[in-house]
């Protein structure tokens, strides 16, 4: 993309280049206005500091002396950033010098548009990078949060709290003991082995029986096909605490209630329309004639089934198969309802902790947890694309 | 329907077994359930692990779960499948499951163990026996704890339950429980209603709506809680000044997690934790679960217990055997909501009118909530 320009870039007027800066500026000074206590001093300043700036960069010193120009104004931001918050404001005010300084010359120079269509019109441009700002935002806002436990679990205190010490990124602040207390405390452990027992077993059984449910009911001739399906999908779909109660009352009768299966069965039948649709979906793009093909060679519909069918079909399966692994590895409410305290998995522990003391160690396996399901997630992707390159659907 | 047949007959099977052994045979395990967090561990290690250590071969676990056991405890009752041995709530609760006959009844002076001296186990709970279902384990109190860092200049620390509604002396935030009970008493106590005119008053309309009222004041200032650890959270982070909640939880914070907060003694609000043995046990595991409940709340175990969370043992036997924090190695008995200096003007919540009144001023105090 940045090897060429589709338009030419010229230098903006300054009536058009100050309000820009200027608004931006005032949006990043309502934040460190706030945070220090007024966020209406913070946007007065902020924009009038880089309008100054911009001024200055553009007019007095000019495109010349670019290089020099911007490298000043991070030295500049890093430096203010210093005076104001210390080191926390240093790091800080090097990623906003160097954002800054880049984006005046964006905007002041015209470059927005170097990768634009020349045809487009200004309220186009306007919108394309508004549209960008908007997705931006949705995902930092979706992502913070996770974010901002992560630290969090690093904390000294048993407090859900950024310390002075933190702040400062003084080692004091920081401790690794809220993991220490997950890997050393039987409750933590034992929660952590009835997960590692649970959600396997419950994923070799919705992947089990979903594949096979999924593989009957593509088959045109199966009657009440669309119901069937509807029922089978509908754990997903039907409010999962009215699942819980109604699993509770008949497993009870039953007396699965309490035990090992019982759970497992439950989070199965939680899983199977994840292995469904993700397995009905690959099942789309299954050439029937391969089974034909098959059968007409001699081959028996096993042999078929684990020969031909399974290996087109195994990334459905396997997508499936993690999606169920998930799912039961982070259900609470209907282990809270089906399972006694003898299969209490983490998510209940954590819930359990979190309402009767807010203990930090939540946030330790919360991290360790966002990294396992990471790690599932990178593995599901890399499978994906390797179909999907397998399959010459993709250029790879 | 084979299957579900098989199923039926096993289980059958399973109850015609259990109902058959002797009432001398004692099940070897146990399920006990708790509130979590220090206040669980106080009891594991006070009585639950001298216990498993004299009884080898029995084992215990843990159900985080007192704070929706009468619900769930009725559902295990219609399930036809109760899995709890012995379940710790507050007083209002073991009333309530005791009426509804979700909780044995007990012959307190028969199950359970008399004071060294031999005084007789109800004489030496005494009054704490509020449900002839219920053995009172310990008495805490909901109270105040601030910052101490946040106290303006220049003014004393806040000393009076009547300094929480002075928003112009201190300013800031302050927690309250999220719901009607203890708020409206300390409101109508410093709205100026002397405090045996308190329930009087609260039986009002007048007087639900003066309680409300005096509230009004500070409602643009609280942050409701519903969890015992978010008030000692809220106050950690410096979020609010001021804010009620157990009184062990800020001792925790205080001692052991060295935040700059103080205890505020003043109307502290008196109130009772203890055990229920739910109806209805198999013999077995009733007969392990009421060995285990003699030797958990005799006097030793109920001093013991101290050492661990600053909770007052609800035997009047034990209070003299209260010692130094097991960790730290601080005297405890300073710490006690029941201290002589800690209890000079206490608020001793009425269980019977609000089991009578507690819907109709639910019900009120949500609807002021929203407004």
């Amino acid at each position: 993309m940045s090897g060429f320009t589709l338009t030419p870039v010229e230098t903006k007027p300054m009536s058009f280049t100050l309000p820009m800066v200027g608004a931006a500026g005032a949006f990043a000074g309502l934040f460190v206005g706030t945070a220090h206590g007024s966020g209406l001093m913070g946007i007065v300043i902020g924009a009038i500091a880089l309008m100054a700036l911009s001024l200055i960069a553009l007019k007095v010193l000019g495109l010349g002396m670019e290089k020099t120009t911007r490298r000043g104004m991070i030295v500049l931001f890093i430096v203010v950033g210093w005076l104001v918050a210390g080191l926390p404001g240093l790091v800080l005010g090097a990623l906003s010098g160097w954002f800054f300084s880049w984006f005046i010359f964006w905007i002041g120079e015209g470059r927005y548009r170097a990768n634009l269509a020349p045809y487009l019109t200004s309220g186009q441009v306007l919108w394309h990078y508004t549209f960008r700002v908007i997705c931006g935002t949705i995902f930092v806002f979706l992502i913070t949060p996770i974010l901002v436990v992560m630290p969090l679990s690093f904390n000294a205190q048993d407090f859900f709290t950024f310390t002075p010490e933190m702040l400062r990124f003084d080692p004091a602040g920081y401790s690794l003991k809220h993991y220490e207390d997950f890997f050393t405390s039987t409750g933590w452990q034992q929660a952590l082995r009835n997960s590692l027992a649970i959600a396997p077993m419950a994923t070799v059984l919705s992947v089990g029986f979903g594949t096979l449910a999924a593989i009957g009911l593509s088959q045109p001739h199966v009657p009440f096909r669309r119901a069937i399906m509807a029922i089978l999908i509908s754990p997903m779909i039907v409010p999962l605490i009215i699942s819980a109660a109604g699993m509770y009352f008949f497993y009870s009768r039953v007396g699965l209630q309490g035990t090992y299966m019982g759970v497992v069965l439950a989070h199965a039948a939680l899983g199977i329309p994840f292995v469904i649709i993700t397995v009905t979906a690959t099942l789309v793009g299954f050439d029937r004639s391969l089974t034909r093909a098959a059968a007409n060679m001699g081959a028996d519909p096993l042999t078929t089934f684990f020969r031909v069918q399974m290996p087109l079909i195994l990334p459905g399966v396997i997508s499936g198969g993690l999606f169920a692994f998930i799912t039961s590895f982070d259900e609470v409410v209907v282990v809270l309802f089906v399972g006694s305290a003898n299969q209490q998995t983490l998510p209940w522990r954590m819930f359990t902790g979190l309402r009767e003391q807010i203990s930090p160690t939540i946030l330790a396996v919360a991290t360790i947890l966002v990294v396992i399901s990471i790690c599932l997630l990178t593995t599901l992707e890399y499978l994906r694309r390797r179909s999907e390159r397998l399959r010459g659907l993709s250029p790879g | 329907m084979k299957l579900t047949k098989t199923l039926l007959a096993t289980t059958a099977l399973t109850v015609a077994a259990s109902t058959a052994v002797t009432a001398q045979d004692m099940a070897d395990s146990m399920t006990l359930v708790s509130w979590g967090g220090a206040y669980q561990d106080s009891q594991n290690k006070a009585y639950v692990d001298p216990y498993l250590a004299n009884n080898a071969g029995v084992s215990a676990t843990w159900d985080e779960s007192s704070a929706e056991a009468v619900a769930k405890l009725r559902a295990m009752n219609e399930a036809g499948n109760v899995t709890w041995d012995l379940v710790d709530v507050v007083a209002s609760d073991a009333m309530r499951l005791c009426d509804e006959g979700l909780a044995m009844e007990l012959d307190h002076d028969e199950d359970l163990a008399a004071a060294p001296d031999g005084t007789s186990a109800s004489d030496d709970f005494g009054d704490l026996i509020v449900s002839d279902c219920f053995v009172p384990q310990i008495v805490y109190s909901t109270t105040f704890g601030y910052r101490t860092d946040l106290v303006p200049a220049g003014v004393e620390p806040p000393t009076s339950v009547c300094d929480v509604f002075d928003l112009a002396k201190y300013p800031g935030k302050r927690s309250l429980q999220k719901r009607p009970i203890d708020n409206m008493e300390w409101a109508l106590y410093c709205d100026g209603v002397a405090k045996e005119d308190i329930y009087p008053t609260l039986g009002t309309d007048a007087g639900v709506e003066k309680a409300l009222a005096k509230l009004d004041t500070i409602k643009d200032q609280v942050v409701w809680w519903s969890a015992g650890a978010e008030t000692p959270q809220l106050l950690a982070d410096g979020e609010v000044f001021m804010g009620s909640t157990y009184n062990g939880r800020l001792f925790s914070a205080i001692a052991e997690q060295g935040q700059p907060i103080a205890m505020m003694w003043d109307m502290q609000s008196f109130d009772l934790d203890g055990w229920i043995v739910p109806a209805g046990l198999p013999a077995d595991r009733l007969a392990r679960v009421m060995d285990f409940l003699k030797f958990a709340t005799d006097t030793q175990r109920l001093a013991d217990q101290a050492a661990y969370i600053s909770y007052g043992p609800a035997r009047a036997s034990s209070a003299p055997l209260v010692g130094k924090h097991a960790d730290l190695g601080i005297d405890m008995a300073p710490h006690m909501p029941t201290d002589p200096a800690n209890a000079s003007n206490v608020h001793i919540y009425d269980y019977e009118w609000w089991a009578d009144n507690r819907d109709d001023l639910d019900a009120k105090f949500q609807a002021w909530l929203v407004q």
